[in-house]
């Protein structure tokens, strides 16, 4: 066998050649959604894969959320590893109970007689004019839930690794792709042009088959006086302020949000004394609040300030009002000169 | 065989499992994936389609039980035949003027999809989606309810609205989403909401109103009103849940509420296969919970009218729900995010058999006498030139992110009927922030 060649790819491609390759290599994996078939996702994450690996591969199905995970349940149950896209992550609500009450609850309920290795990718999060149905964050509510893991990635690279790691995987996996850093990393000044991937190292992508563990944070900037805890489009935007502002910040791509990574966090807030968590979503309940529970937990003593989490505010995802919204660099960098203050 | 009886299921199976050897001769199983008839490159032909005479299915009483008119949810309701004349026992007779303001919206609705498509891809908002092909289903069934009636749409009947007067202007500042907004720029383009006419707010999760309007429907049969709900969902929509839902509910409480399926043949790029309708048509999902069902012509203004008021004036009788689906087709894209080219066949809607609404509606018109070609091009100008004077009224309220929307403090109102601690917060912080990024002067913005 050739040694992986990386290649710069955008997270569509990534997405799109880890699908190629596991139905290539696992005959029991299976992709259906609304429009992944002939067309290959609105999003064209799936593009040419049902010519390549046929109809009963990659199909269409009906558009009911609902239908769609309780068959992703069923055909698990019969030994498949199916792989549902869920079309924008604001159309997962009519298939929550099959999700909640069951695909997680399956192996527990049954003493491990019967398993769901089912992965539900969906494009998720805003910053891209959607609107109130196109932009949510709802990755809290698969958190809250026991049975399912989260797993969010924030390149091309980790796209890939996890998306394979996540269908190999034996549980039922939320896999939530930030839809505005699907063609290029964002910054959060929306008003500058978009860098495409190719420009990032996050893009330089094998062409084969490789995985990235579940469960397992990336530190994507080395720092010493605060560490921030974030995931998804964020990180992007983190940097970016990061950098602008010259601050030493120690940043964590969570990457896995269930099963998390403590023991990076735990390692990191201890060396820093600071910790800031930041996540589009909305704030109260939200994951924040759970890394903030953690954090203190494990890490009161070496705290310096109290932890600082920036958020999407509590109302739905407006539209005219997005940057107004959005978590961009000066909720960011007020919350910086907060938590450095102290 | 002796008489005793099989100590347990195993020994009971096993025996059957040596008798049904003959199982091993069968072919496998195999998994039915629908496929459309025609993808890019194909010329589609739609001789397969079968287009029955009008009144090949004449109109029942409004009163027939649901059982006794299962024909009507396979055939076709049509009014309007080759030669243009209206005929038939679904005639629904409208006089001149009234055929006339039907065309009239039509075109309206026409030109201001024209104009909004147009403004999205100049960059003055985000999205927008055209009702191209598919006018009649919403123009001509506005026209046979009452004014308050009220209507639950999906995101394509912006006719409704037209149909119903509403202002034009309040259409564009919400697609603008700008400071004139009734919606304060909260929702996508299109996604309107208008009480005071009778228009429920459209949501962005499709089929959502189906057992929303069965539930205003049941509310208006309990407090012994007079009025009735009308609903609207794709062909695609009724895969869900909550379509079923609805006709359950409708059934069981014998719902005032008019059920209507706009099958135009696709659901972004999954033809209507994938919906079910290589086994049966959608007018005959109401034989199953047994409400009345009609399937019509849905490009045939008046058979889409008399439809609506066949339905209409059996639920104020208490006759209880309608199911009608209308035969259509989708003209152009899903919206301004999609390019049909990559999953269907070109020149699909120029060969659709049952042609084009407007064109059928107005050579009717110029058939009986009471239209011309010549009055028709001038009505077109005149709409266009109606349309883009409304629309710079509009943008003087702004266009979507230059700066002219509703004061940032608006992002917070309306979550609570009161504002609880935590937004007055946020929205304090929100204001914070806009100062920072604008400078002192921002308020001017
Ligand atoms: C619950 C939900 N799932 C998916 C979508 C994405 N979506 C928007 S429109 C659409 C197709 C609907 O097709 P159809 O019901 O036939 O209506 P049409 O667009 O043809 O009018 C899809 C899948 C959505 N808006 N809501
Ligand atoms: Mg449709």
């Amino acid at each position: 066998m050739s040694a992986p060649v990386p290649k710069t790819m955008n997270m569509i491609e990534a997405i799109n050649s880890a699908l190629d390759i596991m139905l290539a290599k696992d005959p029991d994996v299976v992709i259906m959604g609304e429009d992944v078939g002939y067309f290959g996702g609105v999003f064209r994450a799936t593009a040419g894969l049902q010519a390549k690996h046929g109809k009963t591969r990659v199909f269409d199905t009906p558009i009911s959320e609902c239908g769609i995970i309780g068959v992703g349940v069923g055909m698990a149950a019969y030994g498949l590893r199916p792989v549902p896209e869920i079309q924008f992550a604001d159309y997962i609500y009519p298939g929550l109970d099959q999700l909640v009450s069951e695909a997680a609850r399956l192996r527990y309920r049954s003493a491990n007689d019967f398993i769901c290795p089912m992965t539900v990718r969906s494009p998720f999060g805003g910053g891209i004019f959607g609107g109130q149905t196109h932009s949510q964050s709802p990755e809290s509510l698969f958190t809250h839930v026991c049975g399912i893991k989260t797993v969010i990635p924030a390149t091309p690279y980790d796209a890939k690794g996890l998306l394979i790691a996540a269908i190999e995987d034996n549980d039922p996996v939320v896999f939530f792709e930030p839809k505005r850093i699907y063609n290029g990393p964002f910054s959060g000044y929306y008003d500058r042009p978009v860098e495409p991937w190719s420009k990032h190292e996050g893009s330089a992508v094998p062409k084969d088959y490789y995985r990235i563990e579940l469960g397992k944070a990336a530190v994507v900037r080395e720092g010493a006086a605060v560490t921030v805890l974030t995931y998804g489009t964020m990180v992007h935007v983190v940097k970016a302020v990061v950098s602008e502002h010259g601050i030493d910040a120690e940043i964590i791509d969570l990457r896995t949000l269930l099963p998390l990574d403590i023991e990076a966090i735990e390692a990191s807030v201890k060396k820093t004394g600071r910790c800031m968590v930041v996540h589009e979503a909305t704030r109260t309940s939200g994951f924040g609040a759970e890394l903030a529970a953690q954090v203190q937990e494990r890490c009161f003593y070496h705290l310096e300030a109290p932890v600082e989490r920036v958020t999407g505010f509590d109302t739905p995802y407006p539209h005219s009002l997005e940057w107004a919204y959005f978590p961009g660099p000066v909720r960011l960098a007020r919350a910086f000169d907060k938590i450095m203050k102290d | 065989m002796d008489n005793k009886l099989p100590e347990s299921f195993s020994q009971l199976w096993a025996e059957m499992d040596m008798e049904q050897s003959t199982k091993d001769n069968l072919s496998p199983l195999h998994l039915h994936i629908p496929e459309p008839k025609f993808r890019p490159g194909d010329v589609a032909d739609f001789g397969d389609i079968i287009v029955p005479a009008v009144d090949a299915y004449p109109r029942p009483d409004e009163h027939a039980m649901p059982a006794d008119i299962h024909r009507l949810a396979y055939g076709l309701v049509r009014v309007l035949g080759d030669d243009h004349q209206a005929m038939g026992s679904w005639n629904p007779g409208l006089d001149n003027a009234t055929l006339q303001v039907m065309l009239r919206k039509m075109l309206l609705l026409r030109a201001f999809d024209d104009r909004m498509f147009r403004a999205q891809r100049q960059g003055k908002t985000s999205f927008y989606m055209k009702s191209f092909g598919e006018e009649a289903t919403s123009v001509a069934t506005t026209m046979a309810l009452d004014f308050d009636d009220m209507c639950f749409p999906s995101y394509r009947q912006q006719g409704i609205l037209i149909t119903r007067d509403y202002p034009l202007v309040d259409m564009m500042n919400q697609i603008y989403s700008n400071r004139g907004d009734r919606l304060k720029g909260r929702q996508l383009p299109i996604m309107y909401s208008a009480k005071d006419y009778g228009f429920f707010s459209i949501s962005g999760n499709l089929t959502t109103q189906y057992p929303q309007a069965v539930g205003w429907a049941m509310a208006s049969a309990s407090r012994g009103d007079t009025r009735i709900s009308a609903v609207w969902c794709g062909d695609g929509s009724t895969a869900e849940g909550d379509f079923h839902n609805a006709l359950t509910f409708a059934a069981v409480y014998n719902a005032p509420v008019i059920f209507q399926v706009v099958n135009n043949q696709w659901a972004i790029s999954s033809f209507s296969g994938f919906a079910g309708s290589e086994r049966t048509t959608f007018a005959a999902r109401a034989i199953g919970y047994g409400i009345a069902g009609l399937r019509v012509d849905g490009n045939d203004a008046l058979a889409v009218y008399a439809a609506m008021q066949w339905a209409a004036n059996r639920a104020r009788n208490n006759g209880g729900p309608t199911l009608i689906e209308y035969f259509t087709y989708r003209g152009e894209g899903h919206s301004t995010s999609d390019d049909p080219s990559a999953y269907r066949a070109a020149e699909e809607y120029a060969l659709w058999p049952l042609g084009d609404p407007v064109t059928r509606l107005k050579d009717h018109l110029v058939t009986i006498g009471a239209w011309s070609d010549a009055q028709h091009d001038a009505l077109i100008i005149e709409l266009s030139e109606y349309v883009k004077t409304i629309q710079k009224e509009a943008e003087q309220n702004g266009i979507l992110g230059h700066g002219l929307h509703h004061p940032f403090e608006t992002m917070f109102e309306d979550v609570f009927e009161e504002m609880p601690w935590h937004l007055k917060e946020q929205c304090a912080q929100m204001l914070e922030e806009q100062q920072d990024k604008f400078g002192p002067d921002w308020e001017a913005r």
